[in-house]
This record gives C-alpha cells, structure tokens and sequence, in this order.
C-alpha cells in the first residue's frame, strides 16, 4: 500500500467496491480461488498477477494439512504446496515482494491453526503490508472469532463471514450484519468442488441472504460453468470460483481463458 | 511441561474443574475446547449440544442406556486383584477390565450412549471415524442393535493393520470406507468423517469416538465413558476398602482416561497419571506424545495441546498402537496437565511391546497394544513407590493387535 488513500480506507471496503464495480459494468463478479504455491510456487505468482488481472477479487488459499471443509481437488492442491515449502510466511512476502500490485483485492482463506502459529499480534500489520485486503476462515464460526476479527480490523483488514442454507433465520440475519468484503453465501450444503445446477432452493435461499446484506453477496462451493453464473446473476453480486479453477491450473490449461468463458 | 498459566491462575481452573464448572457455556475448559467448525456445522452442533442437555440426564434415557450396558454390553466389567504383577512390582495392582465389555474395549460404552442419543435426535444414519478399528466396531454394533444404517472412515493404514476389526465392522452391517487421502491413519479418517457430516449435517448423526472434537463432543463423551471411574472407586472402595493411590490410563484422543480420572479428579489424594504414545522416540514425527511434547493449536474442531511445527502444520505421528496415533488430545487433558492434577508421560513401542507380554504372562490377560502403554508408566511408578496400591484401565483387549503382535513379539516364536 503506497498511496496515502489506500493507507486511509480500510482494506475489506476496496473488496465491495470491486465487486459493486463489476456490478456496474453488467457483470457478476468473479472471485478467483487459487491454492497458494500450487502446482509450484513460481507459476502460482505468475498466474496469480495474471488471474487478479482478470478476475474481480482474488482468494488465495494458505495451504493447511487438514483441510476438513475442502474437497478431493482442494486437498490435492494444499498437499502439493505444502510438499513445495509453501507457508503463511512466503505467502505473505511473496505477495508483499509483488512487483507490481495487482488491480484486483487480494483475500487470504487460512484454516484457524496457521494464522495462529503465524501469531496474531504480527499477522494484521503483515497481511496489510502484503495487500491483504481480507481473510476468510472456514473453521472459525462468529461465537470464536472475536480475537482474529479485533486484530485484523486494527490493521483495516476484514473477516468475510460464511453463511449456508442450514443457518437459522436470526443467525443469517446476525451474520450478515457482522460480515466485512463480501458476505460469502455457501450454495451447495457439503464441502467444495462437486457439481450442481442451481436449484429452485438454492435461489430463494440467496435471495433470502441478499435482503439481510448491505454489502455484496457471493456464492460458492460448486461453481463451475457460464450457465451457473448466469442462472445466479439475478440474485447475487458475484460468485466464488474454487476447484473448478484449482483444475483448470492443475491441467496446466489458462486460468484467465477459463474466467473469461464464466463471464460469457 | 509448558507453563501456560501463573501458579494461582492454574489452581483456580483447577478449583472450577473440581467443582464441575467445566466445559462452561462456551465449550471451554479453561482456554482449551470450544468449537472451530464450519458455519454448516454450526446449527448440528447447536442441536447436539441440546440434545445432550435434554437427555442424558432425562429417565427414560438413564434407563434404558443403563438397560444396554448392563444386558448387552457387559457392564459392570470387573475389578481384577493381578496377584503377580503385585508381586513383581512390589505393589498392590487392580485392573479395569474394560476388555470384558461387549466388542472389547471402552468403546462401547460411548457408542451406544451416542447412538441412542442419535435415534432421539432423529438421525437417519451414523457415521463414525476409527483408528483401531474398535470405535468402529463398537459403533456398527450399536447400530445394528439399534437398526440405524451405519458407515466407518478408517485410515488405509489401518485397515491394513487392524484388518481383523475390519471383518467385524463389515460382519456387523456397517459400511467401511478406507481413507487414502492425508496420513491415511486417524486422523484422516476424522477429517473424511467431518466432510461427509458437512454434506448432510440434518439427517446424519456423528458417532465421534474420543473426547476430541468440538463442543459438546468432549463433554459428551466423557460422561457417557465416566461410568468406568465411578465403577472403578465404588469396587477399589468394596474390594479395599479405600481408593487407590495412583490411577493410570492411556492417553491417545483421551476417552478411556478421561472417563477413568473424571470420578477421581476430586480425590486430589489420587494420583492420576496419563501415558501417551512415545512410539520410536522424542524426534518430532516419531510419536504421538502430544501433551508432553506438543503446544497449543487448533484441530478438527477444538483449541487443544497439538503435535505441529513452527507453521503450525499438523505433524505426521508415529505409533505402534494405531488407537494412540494422533497428533491432538481432547481439550479436557490440556487443562488437567496444565492445572498439574493429571501427570502426563510417554512410553516407547518395545516398552510397550514388552509390558504386553508381562500382562499376557503374569495375569492371562492380552491386553490391547495402547493399554499395554499403562502398565509400562504403573510399572516405572510402582518402582518408587513400594506397597502402593494402584489401578490400570485396562482399556480393551488385544486380539485386534494379532497382525502387529505376530511381527513384534512372535516373530520367530511359531
């Protein structure tokens, strides 16, 4: 962070406005999932600028040992980093070393245990230096996050909320109240990566996280072609694009072709 | 041992846990516990937790969990005097029989608690993790007592070497699925278990076998495994007349040895020790001796002690007992090793290995190969404390360690 607006403007509010942005242009926005380090750590960092080139927001996943909320292409990707010395560390300087900052925000989605280990009396101002703009933590429900959430928002860093079909009215309301960047609405009930249409459900439960919201919503888990995107533009401001696009870098096919064609 | 506390601060949550203040509202025991899930998880634990407020101590529930214990699973099982253990170590030793109960270990005792539990939430189907292979076994026999479709996650390792368990499971009706993602051992039959209760959290229930996990998990499990403790000082007190002076017990995920100690925690005149897994040795990687040499993080669900490196990467463990082999401990232990009440140490494989076959030839009992790690820490204690009298959980039987045992200790021997 360079200029003295950025130093200004909490990080997790450049998240909405770069979703509101491609709202306003007529799109959904695309929120790109790359496993940090994956398939290598230099072909991660040269997609990884190229990706926040063309995607509206960037998540990049802290690869963990045991990803309990991710699928088989997730798992295969964290393990593979891990087994290339990939860390919180790395991912933190590599992003802060970048030599050119990329134009789409940057969120980190990090298991509870390595931000820990990282510490988190050092992790807001280090996610600051490095362009964090927010971090998503997907075994951290709100009644435990108090900590993490105090610390990173004294560094103007946000804490996406999750929200799934199974919340309870009063809790989604809760949620939706608490949530910075992006209110992360989880479609599919189960762990990422499997296919699905959009059903019926599915739309009326979005619709029913969007009058709660006021900032965007996104959906995620299970997004993986223009037709999904398309059937959902009508009730949300963007989607989250995971295993689909962690499969498209493992077949070494173009990450940024691949985004292109779920704008189509 | 890591000194997390001041002095007086670990005496209070010591006073608290002997009062029975923990877990409080927030599942936690002191700083340990709590309940780090994702949100989907969130409103099955909600329910659980009620669940478990509405029944265990409801009557009829009371009742007929008592009805299975005692008419189908074994219960009381036995307090055994070991005459020439006694006489070897210079003591005065009783052995917990839980190798008498139904399936044969303590397993059991959680499992048909949780699956009746499971049957009033209105679960359509169990699914359980194991590690060797006696959760599993114990939990496909209380759902087939109790008619519920009923699917296992083991670890490929272990199924390889708990293979006789597998049998059971399958004999028994339930599914068994091997896991070959992560360490393929327990801990990656957890993380499978937790995936596939994300993707139907309404209609399935998770039969978690050890007092890991998120809230209410740990509690849970521990009053439904504290039956052997209160069994345990009503016969030492009919049997001797007094209670024990030291108790010990295995410690892997922490369910036998919870359930022991809980009853004893405020007889602050009993020692209560724990042994865990020292496997080859204290190199990182070679054991799965998590209180002794591990430090605060969180895993599958809780803020517990945690076998991990500086990025706080889960480690791989090693254990000859693949029941003892996992990087975590329920949050319970954390805050009884930290208050100091429970004393926490390690055993090797071949120490193990070797109060194995002192058990098998001194009292005509094969013991399970993690229990074996209990008799090994009495063993060490009875050494400096000549006369004393003391109590060993014998957690379960041995006859799932076949395949290990004919490599280890009769190879050579048939």
């Amino acid at each position: 962070m360079t200029t003295t607006a950025a130093m200004t403007r909490p990080g997790h509010e450049t998240i909405g406005a770069a979703i509101r942005a491609a709202n306003a242009r007529g799109e959904t926005a695309i929120v790109g999932f790359m496993t940090a380090g994956f398939p290598n750590k230099e072909k991660f960092l040269q997609e990884l600028v190229r990706v926040a080139n063309t995607a509206d927001v960037v998540e990049i996943g802290v690869p963990f040992t045991d990803p309990m909320a991710d699928g088989m292409t997730i798992q295969r990707a964290s393990h593979q980093a891990l087994t290339g010395g990939v860390s919180l560390a790395w991912i933190l300087a590599s992003l802060q070393a970048l030599p050119v900052r990329p134009t789409a925000p940057l969120l980190l989605m990090s298991y509870l245990n390595p931000l820990l280990a990282y510490g988190l009396d050092r992790l807001p101002a280090a996610a600051r230096a490095a362009g964090v703009a927010g971090f998503i933590v997907p075994d951290l429900p709100y009644e435990e996050c108090a900590d993490l959430r105090t610390a990173l928002e004294s560094a103007g860093v946000g804490l996406v909320q999750m929200v799934t079909p199974v919340t309870p009215p009063e809790r989604l309301a809760m949620l939706c109240r608490e949530a910075r960047g992006f209110i992360y609405a989880v479609t599919m009930t189960g762990t990422t990566g499997k296919t699905a249409a959009v059903p019926a459900a599915v739309t009326e439960y979005l619709q029913k996280v969007r009058a709660l919201a006021t900032i965007p919503v996104c959906a995620g888990f299970g997004i993986r072609s223009s037709e999904q995107v398309r059937l959902l533009k009508p009730v949300i401001e963007g989607v989250v694009v995971g295993s689909a696009l962690v499969e498209v870098l493992e077949r070494g096919e173009d990450p940024v072709a691949f985004i292109n064609a779920l704008r189509a | 041992m890591q000194r997390l506390f001041e002095v007086g601060e670990a005496s209070a949550l010591l006073c608290r846990e002997i009062a029975g203040e923990f877990p409080d509202a927030r599942g936690r025991f002191g700083p340990y516990g709590g309940r780090y899930v994702p949100e989907t998880l969130v409103p099955a634990l909600d329910r659980l937790e009620a669940g478990v407020h509405r029944w265990l101590d409801d009557p009829d529930f009371v009742t007929e969990l008592g009805a299975q214990l005692s008419d189908w699973a074994g219960r009381p099982t036995a307090l055994s005097y070991a005459p020439t253990l006694s006489a070897r170590w210079g003591a005065k030793v009783y052995l917990k029989r839980e190798d008498l109960a139904h399936t044969g270990a303590h397993k059991i005792n959680n499992a048909i608690g949780q699956a009746l539990l499971a049957q009033r939430l209105g679960a359509k189907r169990i699914v359980a993790e194991t590690g060797a292979g006696q959760h599993g076994v114990a939990s496909a026999a209380a759902c087939a007592r109790l008619g519920l479709p009923c699917t296992v996650y083991m670890g490929a390792i272990d199924c390889e070497r708990q293979a006789p368990n597998v049998g059971r499971m399958k004999l028994l009706g339930a599914t068994v699925v091997p896991v070959t993602g992560g360490d393929q051992t327990l801990r990656a039959a957890i993380d499978e278990a937790l995936r596939d209760w994300v993707s139907d959290p309404n209609g399935t229930y998770y039969l978690l076998g050890s007092a890991v996990g998120p809230h209410p998990y740990p509690l849970m499990v521990r009053r439904l495994q504290s039956v052997i403790g209160r069994e345990t000082r009503a016969q030492m007190l009919r049997q001797t007349g007094g209670l024990p002076d030291a108790v010990f017990a295995c410690v892997g995920g922490g369910s036998n040895s919870i359930g022991m100690f809980h009853p004893f925690i405020g007889d602050t005149q009993v020692r209560l020790i724990g042994l865990e897994a020292g496997g080859r040795g204290p190199a990182l990687g070679d054991n799965s001796a998590t209180l002794t040499m591990g430090r605060p993080g969180v895993l599958q669900g809780c803020y517990s002690m945690l076998l991990q490196d500086a990025d706080g990467q889960i480690q791989e463990t090693h254990s000859i007992s693949a029941g003892l082999d996992y990087p975590g401990v329920g949050p319970e232990h954390s805050l009884l090793m930290s208050t100091g009440r429970v004393q926490y140490d390690y055993i090797t494989d071949d120490e193990a290995l070797e109060s194995l076959a002192e058990c098998c030839a001194a009292e005509g009992i094969i013991p399970a190969i993690e229990t074996a790690h209990a008799f090994t820490g009495a063993r060490k204690w009875a050494a400096q404390h000549p006369g004393a009298t003391l109590v060993i959980c014998l957690s379960g039987r041995g006859d799932k360690d076949m395949p290990t045992l004919q490599r280890t200790l009769l190879q050579g021997a048939l």
